[in-house]
């Protein structure tokens, strides 16, 4: 079968003016740029889109700079932009994202370029770092032996643990995105595999770590990381997970718990969500700065006819709502 | 058809322009509304991030209302749709769960069995209504009209809650409300991207910022106004749209549509009628494009 491949190149001679450039969408517009090249190649019908990108560089142009190793999703090397969407080409099958037989492959372009499809790895690794990644042992490992756990103490962990680091989740993280010092998807989900480590001595210390600005509170919820990664390891839903031990361990100083506390609050109370305490309450009384910044907005909608009813009626039979509070509300029962 | 009515805290609570324009498109739609009244909040995936238990049985109740109902339920907010939509993914593969959360019920009269459908009237309208009997409503085509489509998450993350997998084509369902109505869809790499809203009060700076990036990336390819099914989404995009444009240093002026304030124009009910007076990024150039007033 034939297939037209586009690949953005990077490298000395991109933006001087040679092949297509294109302006990346926002928040990618200071992204460097590219110049995009169109191969054609044969390949059979379940080929790869990094067979595509093999064959180019072996037989078209072999100045073609891409990073692959294992060709099997083990190794995390060739996550790139294919389609506008971050992937690994080991195991996205050409028909799976060909648009009339025509693929696009780029370095993300949330990412420094190194050069071509290759982006520069450093980043991510210094976020790597930053959770500490490593155990810090309860006793002292047994001469001789392993540090044994048993079984079921790990099965919370398989998940994490299939992470390769190829770096997919974060090339689109929307928070990332716009923000690049946050800690994002897959150190937080790296983080998680050691909060839940039975053999840690230092769990408190790092969910206090985690929850400080640029950590867990940073997520924006957007299954983003979830649907993107090709093994399974859901950052964010290891992300939660540290919120919720955080909270539990006491770390509730911040506005996300606040936030979470003042939601239940209502919903326990009246059944349904008050839009008009919520913010204040998740801000924290005495956060005027925060407090006087949403006052403008809330202004607007004041003036727009679109402020929530100042009395919240409860819904009626609440007490069904706040018997479900009473019974598995956890700490948010009383 | 009968619908089981789920409109959601924020459609009661920030915007009410949302509910107005579903009562007024719903009887155009053949569609009676049997509210909800007596559900709570589904606790917007808040709750079910700390106590992931109290979410099932909070929404257990809820689908338990409208299977005493004997109808499948509708939702007007992606959020509400995707926690309802997880709700019942783990509560139908777990039965353990299930009985947990229906002893949890036992006082209320409600037991969750799973006979109820959850449908976001995006869907409804084009699964269960059909394209063909909305087109053959539209007496106002709102031709020129350029309408960029704002999915937002919760509609689309994760497929398998939402029946992606077995319909990938809902993810294209705005596009083609849009083109039916008479307008012209924008293509734009935000359009399934996050709004920020979740973040709002945890990282005002970098909530605003994700806001002003997809206005400003749609409005660069010539949206006269977004269209969005989640008015979660509409807070941040609308509602907050002057401060994001502070935080991207860009003016912006870009209206917001909920989706049943788009078909309501479509069906003829004039800018008022559907509350698009109250909004607070002003509609009025948009509505000039199709010669019509607010």
């Amino acid at each position: 079968m034939k297939w037209t491949i586009e690949v953005g190149r990077y490298d000395r001679t991109a933006g001087d003016g040679r092949g297509e450039v294109r302006s990346y969408p926002p928040p990618y517009e200071n992204a460097p740029q590219r110049r995009y090249q169109t191969f054609e190649v044969d390949l059979p019908d379940h080929a790869m889109v990094l067979d595509a990108l093999i064959a180019i560089r072996e037989y078209q142009d072999e100045s073609l700079v891409v990073r692959c190793a294992c060709r099997s999703a083990i190794c995390g090397s060739c996550g790139m932009w294919i389609n506008g969407a971050a992937r690994l080409a080991c195991i996205t099958k050409l028909r799976e994202v060909a648009r009339d037989g025509k693929v696009t492959v780029e370095a993300p372009p949330s990412m420094p370029v190194v050069r071509d499809l290759v982006w520069d790895m450093t980043p991510f690794w210094q976020k790597n770092r930053a959770v500490l990644p490593w155990l810090e042992n309860k006793e002292p490992v047994p001469q001789g032996e392993e540090y044994r756990v048993p079984n079921a103490a790990m099965e919370n962990l398989i998940q994490e643990v299939s992470c390769i680091s190829c770096g997919v989740c974060v090339m689109d993280c929307e928070s990332f995105a716009v923000n690049p010092d946050f800690l994002g998807p897959a150190a937080l989900a790296k983080a998680y595999r050691y909060v839940a480590d039975p053999r840690d001595a230092k769990t408190h210390e790092r969910l206090g770590r985690y929850s400080q600005p640029n950590g867990v509170w940073d997520c924006t919820h957007c299954y983003e990381c979830v649907a993107k990664c090709p093994k399974g390891v859901a950052p964010m839903e290891q992300i939660l997970k540290i919120r919720k031990l955080a909270v539990e361990a006491g770390y509730r100083n911040n506005s996300g718990t606040r936030h979470a506390v003042a939601f239940a609050e209502s919903v326990a109370h009246s059944g349904r969500l008050n839009e008009l305490t919520l913010m204040p309450k998740s801000f924290g009384l005495f956060n005027i700065r925060a407090q006087l910044q949403s006052l403008p907005a809330a202004f607007n909608m004041l003036r727009a006819g679109k402020l929530p009813p100042l009395l919240h009626p409860k819904v009626p039979h609440v007490e069904r709502i706040k018997a479900i509070f009473k019974k598995v509300g956890g700490m948010f029962s009383s | 058809m009968k619908v089981a009515f789920w409109p959601g805290c924020v459609s009661k609570g920030a915007c009410p322009e949302l509910y107005v324009a579903m009562q007024k498109i719903a009887p155009v739609l053949g569609l009676e509304l049997m509210e909800l009244y007596e559900a709570p909040c589904t606790g917007a995936g808040v709750l079910s991030e700390q106590n992931p238990e109290l979410a099932y049985s909070l929404n257990a109740l809820t689908l338990a209302m409208a299977e005493q109902m004997g109808a499948d339920l509708m939702t007007i907010c992606s959020t509400c749709q995707g926690v309802l939509s997880g709700a019942q993914y783990h509560l139908t593969r777990d039965e353990a769960l299930r009985e947990r959360v229906n002893r949890t019920l036992a006082d209320s009269g409600f037991q969750y069995r799973g006979t109820a459908r959850v449908k976001h009237l995006l869907w409804l309208l084009v699964e269960d209504v059909g394209l063909d009997r909305v087109a053959g409503l539209v007496k106002r085509r709102l031709s020129g009209l350029r309408v960029a489509p704002f999915y937002g998450c919760y509609i689309l993350r994760p497929e398998e809650h939402l029946g992606l997998r077995e319909k990938p084509e809902r993810a294209t369902y705005l596009e083609k409300i849009i083109e039916l109505v008479g307008a012209t869809p924008v293509e734009y790499h935000g359009k399934s991207k996050c709004c920020g809203f979740p973040m709002l009060t945890f990282n005002r700076e970098v909530s605003l910022k994700m806001a002003g990036k997809h206005l400003l990336e749609a409005k660069s390819k010539g949206a006269d106004v977004l269209v969005t099914p989640c008015p979660l989404c509409h807070l941040n995009l609308d509602g907050q749209q002057p401060d994001a444009a502070r935080v991207v240093k860009e003016p912006i002026g870009t209206p917001i549509f909920h989706l049943p304030q788009l078909l309501g124009l479509a069906f003829g009910f004039e800018p008022a009628e559907l509350r698009l007076n109250h909004h607070v990024v002003n509609t009025r150039l948009a509505l000039e494009k199709v010669e019509l007033k607010v």
